[in-house]
């Protein structure tokens, strides 16, 4: 080998390093595993994974209504991530998110089903309380952990399940109860925060969106809320009050390193209080965009959970904690859980299949401290040739 | 250097790179066979890195190993392990609930027919090397159960019981007190006498005492190697460091001005409730250095606690310019101008995983000088930061963005005394200030406490572990106390714990 053309390997070597030392080439890296893990499986099973994964493709993105699925599905667990991710950046494990996302349903409904106002008035009255649900779960989590000490894994489990139950005592309650249903009374048509509700489905409206096929389309047959860009200025909103305001910089000290916050003078007993309510707070917020984005706007008896918590914790883990990266995860994660549907229709494989590359994509991720290591072993196998040429 | 037969380990132009960081530029290392050889230099020198390369971890990019005069290859540990090189790393490697035994044979263990564990024969083995060199260790402790000392010679003992003829210790000293320290030296000195070949990275101290020869590497480059017995301690330092070390601080008369901290009757309290502070007084006017000594844990903790009123004062009164700030708020003391370096810089006074930017505002993030209404201005934190950066020498230059754990320990010391002394404090309570730094660095505090101090600044230096006439506290009154300060005994009327803690010899 020339000197030149080793120059060259070297230059090319030290640039596939640095590309697989990003966080993000990880990611890809596992996605990409958790697509051949299910090949693999889906081949051996006796599906065509090719049709398969085109059936996915095309549940996703063949029609308008499909991408405003999508979008639908994942903006509940985009904000539950934002809120694992928030409560990790300041050291704290919010496995309470799904407990926080049924507050923040069930007080949506407390409020928006009995009040009616203007829709000015009414939307953000039963948002805020949904919010305000969430936030006071995640409160009560954070008091327990400053106050007593009490992990807040364990406050945070036994929450979830009290409210799930809290859940469906409103739902059989006299003043919530829809008759003959497992239901409770929608909350009331003022607090719908579907885009345009009224208009869409109205005679100007119907024939305005007839003369735009895909429009009518992505609004008419979807529920299509503000939802999925509340859940993006929360995630930018999350990131500034983290990284750029003087009280995400007290919470990560606090939750870095909580003996020097404390020499540092900071309260560390409140911020961990003010973390879990903010963390609180996003899951509530989600609970309460369902209730009012989308049909049945009630809340009905759950016999376990619905997994937006969880799922949220698998949302945060592939954006490797970063709240912008939750969007993208959370749309990845959306897309595979409505796309998977047609997997089922199309080819005749289990739904299973999709959790089974949810799960490998995140064990991945897991994994994906291994990158950087493979990085360091290609510079230094890279080295040992260099040596020998030498 | 030609191969020689008689020299156990010959390094010869090892060359270490990272990224486009030379930490060792051409570096020749020849040790003599049973003799203790020391590798000298400051932290971040590249002495660690050196033997991580004869050890096997790290790849040299260039430069070649000889041992007793023949070419060989160390790729991995392994690699040395086969060529009888056994090393301790600064931080030991052994499983807490495992007994000493266990930890030793574990990953070399003693096997009966069918791969059935014969730890009887293991112990045997284990307790033979134990007789053989001294080492005192009881094979059926569990790891937990013994002190740190102990610990350290199990690390050695494993690195013996895999037939090691070539020991490196790195900084074996900095986690061990002064009378495990004597026991260390006694155990490498009959481990040369049984022909074994030590080799131990140092930051100064106690080398005089410990080792024949003496390596000396300062950023990467091999300064010399000289008989230590021919060298004062001044010298090696100066060596060390590149210019010349004042072991000696130099300083003007003090000028003391009025008290500033005053201190009566303090009771403090340890977490079991029992009184660690029994009714002390003392008081510090400005411009002056006033020494407090006694062992760890005769009250040092809890007096410091009380003064940042992170615990309670159960009697008595702290004052600062007569003003009373005891069970106040940590704020309050800040407001007071109270400035505190700690002997536990890691753990209370940086977040490791912040940026140094980030940890240079970690007391006054609430100026509006560091961003209005909530919001942080990241370009006056920069600014901040770099400017301490440069007026204190923190190295490397660079830093503001990367993660206060990435600097060496120095430097992070740098970046606390930076931060504290930047508020132009009127009382500074300084906590083993130079703990676990080497000489340059120790150096530097020295010179800054002394600026302080002629800045007109009320000192408080506490000491730990400073009884038994150990280098700390004859180092005090040497270089810091002379006429200005004055001694006052922490935690009167106590009893003094057992000493030392491990029953010693």
């Amino acid at each position: 080998m020339t000197r030149q053309t080793q120059g060259a390997a070297a230059a090319q070597a030290g640039m596939v390093q640095r590309i697989l030392h990003r966080p993000i080439t990880a990611t890809l890296i596992a996605i990409a595993l958790g697509f051949g893990v299910a090949a693999a499986l889906l081949a051996a099973a006796g599906y065509d994974p090719g049709a398969s994964f085109a059936a996915l493709f095309e549940g996703v993105f063949s029609k308008p209504k499909y991408v405003s699925n999508t979008i639908i599905k994942a903006a509940p667990i985009i904000l539950t991530g934002i809120s694992v991710a928030f409560a990790f950046k300041t050291g704290l494990f919010n496995i309470g998110a799904e407990g926080q996302y049924i507050a923040g349903a069930v007080c949506a409904v407390l409020v928006g089903a009995k009040l009616d106002l203007p829709m000015p008035l009414q939307i953000p009255l039963v948002v805020i309380a949904g919010v305000a649900g969430g936030a006071l779960i995640g409160a009560i989590t954070g008091a327990l952990k400053a106050r007593f000490g009490i992990h807040e894994v364990i406050t945070s489990i036994m929450l979830n399940w009290t409210m799930l139950y809290l859940n469906n005592f409103v739902v059989q309650s006299a003043a919530y109860h829809r008759p003959t249903s497992t239901s409770s009374i929608p909350v009331n048509a003022s607090s719908f925060t579907t885009i345009l509700p009224a208009w869409k489905t109205s005679d100007a409206g119907l024939e305005t969106l007839r003369q735009v096929p895909w429009l009518y389309d992505f609004l008419v047959k979807t529920d299509v809320n503000i939802a999925f860009l509340v859940a993006v200025l929360v995630a930018v909103g999350a990131w500034f009050v983290l990284f750029r305001s003087k009280l995400g910089y007290e919470l990560r000290a606090v939750g870095f390193s909580r003996d020097a916050a404390e020499f540092a003078g900071m309260p560390v007993g409140r911020n961990t209080l003010i973390a879990m309510a903010i963390a609180g707070a996003i899951p509530g917020l989600a609970g309460a965009l369902m209730v009012t984005g989308v049909e049945p706007h009630s809340i009905s008896t759950l016999a376990g959970f619905e997994n937006y918590g969880f799922n949220g914790f698998s949302v945060a883990l592939i954006a490797g904690s970063s709240p912008i990266g939750c969007i993208f995860a959370g749309l990845l994660f959306g897309g595979m859980i409505y796309g998977g549907q047609s997997v089922q229709m199309a080819v005749g494989a289990p739904t299973d299949i999709i959790n089974i590359m949810i799960g490998t994509i995140v064990f991945f991720v897991a994994l994906a401290r291994v990158v950087p290591l493979v990085a360091d072993l290609l510079e230094r196998r890279a080295q040992k040739r260099g040596a020998r040429h030498a | 250097m030609e191969p020689d037969a008689s020299l156990a380990v010959q390094m010869r132009g090892i060359v270490k790179e990272f990224g486009t960081f030379r930490a060792l530029d051409h570096v020749d290392l020849a040790v003599k066979r049973g003799s203790i050889h020391a590798v000298l230099g400051e932290n971040g020198a590249g002495k660690s890195t050196l033997m991580n390369v004869l050890y096997g971890l790290y790849r040299a990019e260039a430069g070649e190993i000889l041992l007793n005069g023949e070419r060989v290859e160390i790729t991995c540990p392994t690699d040395a392990i086969a060529h009888g090189i056994g090393m301790v790393h600064q931080h030991f490697m052994l499983v807490d609930n495992f007994t000493v035994t266990e930890n030793i044979v574990l990953g070399d263990e003693v096997c009966g027919a069918a791969g059935v564990l014969d730890m009887k024969r293991a112990r045997e083995a284990v307790a033979r090397i134990i007789e053989t060199y001294g080492l005192e260790v009881d094979p059926d402790a569990k790891i937990e159960e013994i002190s740190v000392g102990q610990q350290q010679r199990v690390e050695i003992l494993k690195a013996l019981y895999r037939g090691a003829d070539i020991l490196i210790l790195d900084e074996p000293t900095a986690v061990l007190t002064p009378q495990e320290i004597e026991r260390l030296v006694r155990i490498m000195r009959e481990l040369a006498s049984a022909g074994k070949t030590v080799i131990i990275t140092h930051k100064l101290k106690e080398i005089k005492a410990s080792s024949d020869a003496c390596t000396i590497i300062r950023r990467g480059v091999q300064v010399g190697t000289v008989d230590v017995s021919r060298a004062s301690e001044e010298e090696l330092a100066e060596l060390m460091v590149g210019h010349h070390v004042n072991l000696v601080v130099e300083k003007a008369p003090a000028a003391p001005g009025e008290t500033v901290l005053s201190i009566r009757d303090l009771v403090v309290e340890d977490e079991r409730g029992v009184e660690a502070v029994r009714g002390l007084s003392l008081s510090v006017r400005a411009g002056e250095i006033v020494g407090l000594a006694g062992i760890d844990g005769n009250g040092q903790c809890e007096l410091v606690e009380a003064i940042t009123c992170l615990s309670r004062a159960k009697a008595g009164t702290i004052a600062v310019h007569g003003e009373e700030i005891q069970n106040t708020s940590v704020r309050n003391v800040h407001a007071h101008k109270v400035a505190t370096i700690h002997e536990d810089r890691q753990r209370r006074r940086l977040v490791l995983l912040f940026t140094v930017a980030e940890n240079a505002i970690l007391e006054r993030y609430r100026d509006p000088a560091f961003g209005r209404r909530g919001i942080l201005d990241r370009a006056a934190m920069s600014s901040f930061a770099e400017g301490l950066i440069e007026a204190y020498d923190i190295r490397p230059a660079d830093n503001a963005d990367k993660p206060a754990r990435a600097l060496s320990g120095g430097n992070q010391q740098k970046v606390i005394i930076a931060r504290e002394v930047s508020g132009e404090p009127d009382v500074l309570i300084a906590v083993q200030p130079t703990r676990g730094l080497d000489v340059g660095a120790i150096e530097y505090v020295h010179r800054a406490l002394v600026a302080e101090r002629d800045r007109g600044t009320a000192i408080l230096l506490i000491s730990t572990r400073a009884r038994r006439g150990h280098e700390r506290i004859r180092h005090h009154r040497r270089h810091l106390q002379r006429q200005d300060h004055r001694h006052v005994q922490a935690g009167r009327g106590r009893r003094e714990p057992p000493w030392p803690p491990h029953g010693g010899r």
